[in-house]
């Protein structure tokens, strides 16, 4: 075992903060919040700075234009553009993370070189089209259908939940097209162009009153057959392909984010007065925090092992379902401990009084999202006692 | 970097694991109850193994191991419910003869500890005392000992020290004391993730076990999501625990304060909920003497406290986020 960072690491780690120190005072501002075309404008241009300066794509093989960095790399890469401040991979996210990776396993060579260099630049924004109204944490259920017309299959149904579908040029879309089959074999997997005609948009407005993801009404919209990816109705395993290419580097940026915010509480706790001494002089408090930062620090240790086992044999360790469930609890018990140290001045969603509450606020609520999105805690902890522990099914 | 056990480091932890399963069987460390938690042959055997003398060089009968290795050997060993002072013991191998042999068995603890009780009464030969000025050995029979009859962990019998505590000779500078607490704190931690890991094996094995309402109550989500936590708790402290041994031999890669902190605190608290969750996934069985899983809390509740508790490491970890601030 060994923590140590080799000289070539430490190199890679120097030349990308020398990098992130010329670029990003060059940034133009950031938009607002629900300024979509500015927004895609400013994450596709960030995409397009990492592309040219090598350090697009840090974790997509040479073969496609990416880096090929060895997961130590990536680590240092998360924390080093996180701890910089860098832009997020925002409207990115699905082409970098999830839709590319899955082309570049399952897609034909014609698919692959139409698209993966597109998403590379950030010349081309991917959203998906997974989750439905009734088929959330079953996923398999689904029910958009997609109906064989000679060439082309024609779709009707609704998805939700889909992340910048404003402003995205494709969607990855798992659709039926099979409902005489058990659920996870009729399921097929698309790329759909967001222009077609006979698609709605509705953005959803989250409980922090954002805007990212919307619902998308498909009413007999049509896209070629040529638009599939793999063979009919072996979407779910297309799917599902995506999960094996996660080695352990999901929550780096995170767990970055939440040792400045552990470090922002403890400044917060010394400005906060509460029966004539400071919150932080309460040595139940400085339990709390210094309790969390112990989880925190375990944690990042846990995320090394997992990286170190994910280099080693390929797949992480315990896997990521142990990371999601602790690090989301985790950050909202952060939160929490910080909504009471504020008491009445977490009224304000918006820095007052020289507190910075903003983030605070902001953070509480945000994280409501952390223990159901991409699988809910409740899910992630039957993963963990069925594949993991062995424990049997209830079904 | 590369985080993951070398080839050496997996085969000193099976290694252990497989003198344990031999030696220390659980009807073996049940036994032990009746012998006040340590027999002279068994405990020479865990000597032979190194258990006291991994770090030691190899010219003084030791293997050269660090302290990354000594704490694998420590989570196999808790994992076993091995009884007796065996932190204290190895903590004691440099600094008192025949502690590393298995000849001398040596408990200890903090001078401003205000418990007054001494672990394993009838079995030490030596007690090691600490403070902010160094390490003392004092003999036991100056402590006064009485008898506690009824201790929390049978496997932990206890004595009340009613003599005034001497001031002892002294052994170790305040350096080496300071070092001292880490290396046991770090220890203790190792032990303490081994029982976790053990009250989730033996939660999983009875709820896959037991049926109840016609199928294996594991199949029951209010049943696994209790077990998940278990797994995740114990995964979680396992990588502080790994990561405090690593930087206790290699003091570059971090803060040892901080590394040895995020360990006692994690571990401690995965040994205590996972030794309470085994006890309520066993339902009635669990209540009884005859299931193993009070023996894993017993112990955990013993050793939490030892070197520091979950609370004195977490708020020395406040005061380290305050010098960093």
């Amino acid at each position: 075992m060994d923590l140590r960072y080799t000289d070539a690491e430490e190199q890679f780690r120097k030349e990308l903060r020398e990098w992130l120190g010329d670029v990003l005072p060059t940034l133009p501002p950031k938009p607002g919040p629900h300024d979509w075309p500015a927004r895609r404008e400013w994450d596709t241009g960030w995409q397009r700075m990492l592309f040219d300066a090598g350090y697009a794509g840090i974790n997509w093989p040479t073969e496609y234009g990416g880096r090929g960095a060895t997961l130590t790399e990536q680590l240092i890469y998360l924390e080093e553009t996180t701890r910089a401040g860098a832009p997020y991979i925002g409207v990115n996210f699905v082409g970098m993370l999830h839709a590319g990776p899955t082309l570049m396993y399952e897609a034909s060579d014609e698919q692959k070189a139409a698209h993966l260099p597109a998403i590379l630049k950030g010349e081309e924004v991917w959203c998906q089209g997974f989750s439905e109204p009734n088929a959330g944490s079953d996923l398999a259920s689904l029910q958009c259908k997609a109906v064989r017309d000679g060439d082309e299959y024609v779709i009707t149904g609704q998805k939700i939940w889909t992340s910048f579908a404003q402003v995205a040029d494709w969607c990855e879309l798992l659709v039926r097209t099979d409902p005489d089959v058990s659920k996870h074999k009729g399921i097929t997997w698309l790329m759909f162009p967001m222009d077609t005609p006979g698609i709605e948009i509705r953005e959803i407005t989250t409980i922090v009153g954002s805007s990212e993801f919307s619902e998308v009404f498909f009413d007999e919209a049509r896209v070629p057959v040529a638009n599939r990816v793999g063979a009919e109705n072996d979407g779910w395993r297309i799917a599902m392909v995506t999960f094996g290419f996660e080695r352990g580097t999901g929550f780096i940026s995170d767990l970055v984010e939440t040792d400045r915010l552990l470090t922002e509480l403890v400044a917060l706790a010394k400005k906060v007065t509460r029966r004539s001494a400071t919150a932080w002089d309460d040595v139940a408090l400085r339990r709390e925090v210094g309790r969390l930062q112990a989880e925190m620090d375990a944690l990042w240790a846990m995320t090394k092992r997992n990286l170190a086992q994910a280099a080693r044999h390929g797949v992480p360790g315990p896997g990521g379902s142990v990371v999601k469930v602790y690090y989301s609890e985790l950050y909202q018990r952060i939160t929490d401990v910080a909504m009471r140290v504020l008491g009445r001045a977490g009224l304000a969603r918006e820095d007052v009084g020289g507190l910075a509450q903003g983030t605070f606020v902001e953070e509480r609520l945000r994280s409501t999202s952390f223990t159901i999105a991409a699988g809910t805690s409740q899910i992630q902890r039957n993963i963990i006692a069925e594949r993991i522990l062995g424990l049997p099914k209830d079904r | 970097m590369d985080f993951e056990l070398s080839d050496d480091q997996v085969a000193l932890s099976e290694g252990v694991r497989s003198f344990c399963e031999g030696r220390f069987p659980i009807e073996t460390v049940r036994e032990l109850e009746g012998r006040g938690g340590v027999d002279r042959a068994l405990w020479r055997e865990l000597a032979d193994l190194g258990v006291f003398s991994l770090r030691l060089p190899e010219a003084d009968g030791g293997a050269g191991l660090g302290w990354a290795d000594t704490v694998l050997a420590f989570v196999e060993l808790g994992r076993a419910l091995v009884p007796g002072p065996l932190v204290w013991t190895h903590l004691a191998a440099e600094v008192l003869p025949g502690a590393a042999a298995g000849d001398a068995v040596v408990a200890g603890f903090e001078r401003d500890d205000p418990a007054g009780l001494l672990e394993h009464p009838d079995a030490v030969d030596a007690v090691l005392v600490v403070d902010e000025r160094g390490i003392w050995q004092v003999e036991p029979a100056a402590l006064g000992l009485r008898h506690v009859g009824t201790a929390l962990d049978p496997l932990t019998p206890i004595a009340h020290i009613t003599e005034p505590l001497p001031r002892g000779d002294q052994v170790g500078d305040g350096d080496a004391a300071a070092a001292l607490r880490l290396q046991g704190a770090a220890l203790t931690a190792a032990y303490l993730l081994g029982l976790s890991e053990t009250a989730t094996e033996l939660a999983v094995a009875y709820a896959r076990e037991r049926v109840q309402f016609d199928r294996p109550i594991g199949a029951f989500q209010a049943l696994k999501h209790i077990m998940a936590d278990m797994f995740t708790r114990t995964e979680v402290a396992r990588g502080a625990v790994y990561a405090a041994g690593v930087t206790l031999d290699d003091p570059a890669v971090g803060s040892v304060p901080r590394a040895v902190a995020a360990a006692k605190v994690t571990a401690g608290e995965a040994a205590l909920d996972n030794g309470k969750a085994c006890v309520q996934v066993h339902g009635g069985m669990g209540y009884t003497w005859e299931v193993d899983a009070h023996l894993v809390l017993k112990r955990a509740y013993a050793l939490e406290p030892q070197l520091g508790s979950g609370e004195v490491w977490a708020e020395v970890m406040a005061d380290l986020l305050d010098a960093a601030g």
